[in-house]
């Protein structure tokens, strides 16, 4: 275990990757993530790596593909605003099957909005990231050492799968600093990139990686193939934290920096004598269906705390088949629940105050 | 120790660096701690505040809605926030840049003139660390041998003049 340090959120993805041997990061400054981008401008050159200022999201995203294309880590990160304006690379990559990291540190919208915390882009990143049927593998953090250990790996992930990993976090989780070691990550045993396009060195048939298919018998078979693939992520990566969920009658569904101030409302709740319990999704595609089916059997209800108007609690409906109610606890544009709102919302499903 | 702290003034007045180290005295002391700064357009000369968590076991929201302990450094700030503080809580004021008392009786209010202290002995910019040194003697948050290592991990070694003059700052608010 290495020593603790103090870091921001933002800070400790941009280490992290760095960690992970990601040696390509493009960025465009957007609050509140951009100290990703300055981190990275200030350790890339240190460490032989490259830090480049793309003139707009859509350029970096782009030179993500190019340099992934290449078999190196490459990432790049935004908010909200600016994952928008990088569908159309996430889609591409997706085509080409292309392994990446993209980082959303989620602020309010729609449009511009503002620049507090949001959780948004849940649809963005887990339905809508661009056009075509495609995934990309999301992994939401909820603390700083989150932070580190799912940027380990988003990076391993993206390259045993082929697939671009996203980030969610939000602005609480990219502002705020706490306690997070760094050790390195742990050695994987990965496939090796032998897709890439490198140069052939006149020794073999040169690679292609490409996205465009003619015929659509091909381009049928590459989408099938793909979601083959997408059904081994869905059995074995699915990821969730459980919070005294045993016994819980009520159980809160939240990722995130959300599922950060449930914990306070679900011990406030317990003090009052109702079992409350967290279900926090660590993945949020694929989504932990079974751990939802799973509580469902003894569970009450669900609350689902977003802050956004509602979007997770789409999969956890249909993780739960409507067996058990499930309601929504929310504050949207930049506003953040408060525990008390949280505990009121656990009150309810339990059948008013006890 | 558990302690929830929010720490409010203007931009520019060592807001976030004053939380910076209190996190990190509560992290040598062996408590968990979480730092949340205000963000954004506000900050430019506007007010700045952050949130400080201390607690003996793992921390769920970092943003501190009802602190134990606040400190109020400019007007704005002790109309936001002094109706939020935890009855029994500490509320420290620098009495030279807020002229009204508190309103509130069921809290302990401290007046230090900070800023005029600093300014008097030579420690310009430092009515903030001024400020945390009242905070520390009057509630036991770190001990005094702590607050030398934590200055090192805010203020580089390579800065020495500056952490000389921020461990002064604070004993000078011990003290005031």
């Amino acid at each position: 275990m290495s020593e603790k340090v103090l870091m921001k959120g933002n800070e400790a993805i941009a280490e992290a990757a760095i960690r992970a041997g990601c040696r390509h990061f493009f960025g465009y400054p957007i609050t509140p993530q951009t100290e990703v981008a300055a981190y990275m401008a200030r350790r890339m050159p240190k460490v032989d790596g490259l830090y480049l200022q793309a003139e707009s999201e859509i350029a970096a995203i782009n030179m993500v593909l190019g340099a992934s294309a290449a078999g190196v880590r490459a990432m790049t990160s935004s908010s909200s605003p600016g994952i928008a304006l990088k569908s159309e690379g996430l889609s591409y990559l997706a085509g080409c099957d292309l392994p990446a990291l993209v980082v959303n540190v989620q602020r309010g919208g729609p449009g511009l909005g503002g620049i507090q915390p949001s959780q948004s882009d849940y649809f963005q990143a887990t339905r809508g990231a661009g056009h075509g049927d495609f995934h990309l593998l999301v992994l939401a953090p909820n603390s700083i050492q989150e932070m580190v250990d799912l940027t380990y790996l988003a990076f391993e992930l993206a390259d045993r799968y082929r697939v671009t990993a996203m980030l969610l976090a939000d602005g609480i989780l990219g502002q705020m600093m706490e306690p997070v070691s760094l050790p390195d990550p742990a050695a994987a045993d990965l496939p090796p990139k032998d897709w890439a396009v490198t140069g052939t060195g006149g020794k073999r048939l040169h690679n292609i990686v490409n996205s465009l298919y003619l015929k659509p018998e091909d381009l049928e078979a590459t989408n099938l193939a793909r979601y083959e693939k997408y059904a081994v992520i869905q059995r074995r990566e699915a990821r969730h934290e459980a919070f005294l969920l045993d016994d819980a009658d009520i159980v809160v569904a939240a990722y995130g920096a959300s599922a950060r101030i449930a914990k306070n409302a679900i011990l406030a709740a317990r003090a009052e004598g109702i079992r409350a319990g967290l279900l926090r999704p660590v993945t949020l595609w694929p989504f932990p269906k079974a751990a939802f089916a799973q509580a469902a059997k003894t569970a009450r209800a669900f609350v689902t705390v977003e802050m956004s108007m509602g979007q997770m609690i789409e999969d956890v409906e249909l993780s739960v088949r409507c067996a058990k109610p499930v309601t929504l606890c929310s504050r949207v544009g930049g506003m953040v629940p408060a525990p008390e709102q949280i505990l009121e919302s656990i009150r309810q499903a339990a059948g008013g105050a006890k | 120790m558990n302690a929830k702290i929010l720490i409010a003034g203007f931009g520019g007045q060592g807001i976030l660096f004053a939380g910076k180290f209190l996190v990190y005295a509560g992290m040598i002391g062996g408590a968990e701690v979480s730092w949340l700064p205000s963000y954004g357009p506000e900050m430019r000369g506007g007010t700045a505040n952050c949130s400080v968590i201390f607690s003996d076991s793992p921390i769920g929201s970092p943003i501190v809605d009802t602190p134990d302990i606040l400190v109020a450094m400019n007007l704005p700030s002790l109309d936001k926030f002094e109706p939020t503080v935890r009855p029994g809580g500490q509320l420290f004021i620098d009495s030279a840049l807020i002229t009204r008392p508190a309103n509130r009786s069921d809290i302990e209010t401290h007046y230090i003139p900070a800023t005029r202290l600093a300014e008097e002995l030579g420690l310009q910019g430092l009515a903030n660390m001024i400020m945390i040194g009242r905070v520390l003697e009057k509630t036991g948050l770190c001990p005094p041998d702590i607050v030398t290592a934590a200055m090192k991990k805010v203020v580089p070694e390579r800065k020495k003049a500056l952490l000389d003059k921020n461990l002064e700052a604070i004993e000078t608010g011990r003290k005031a």
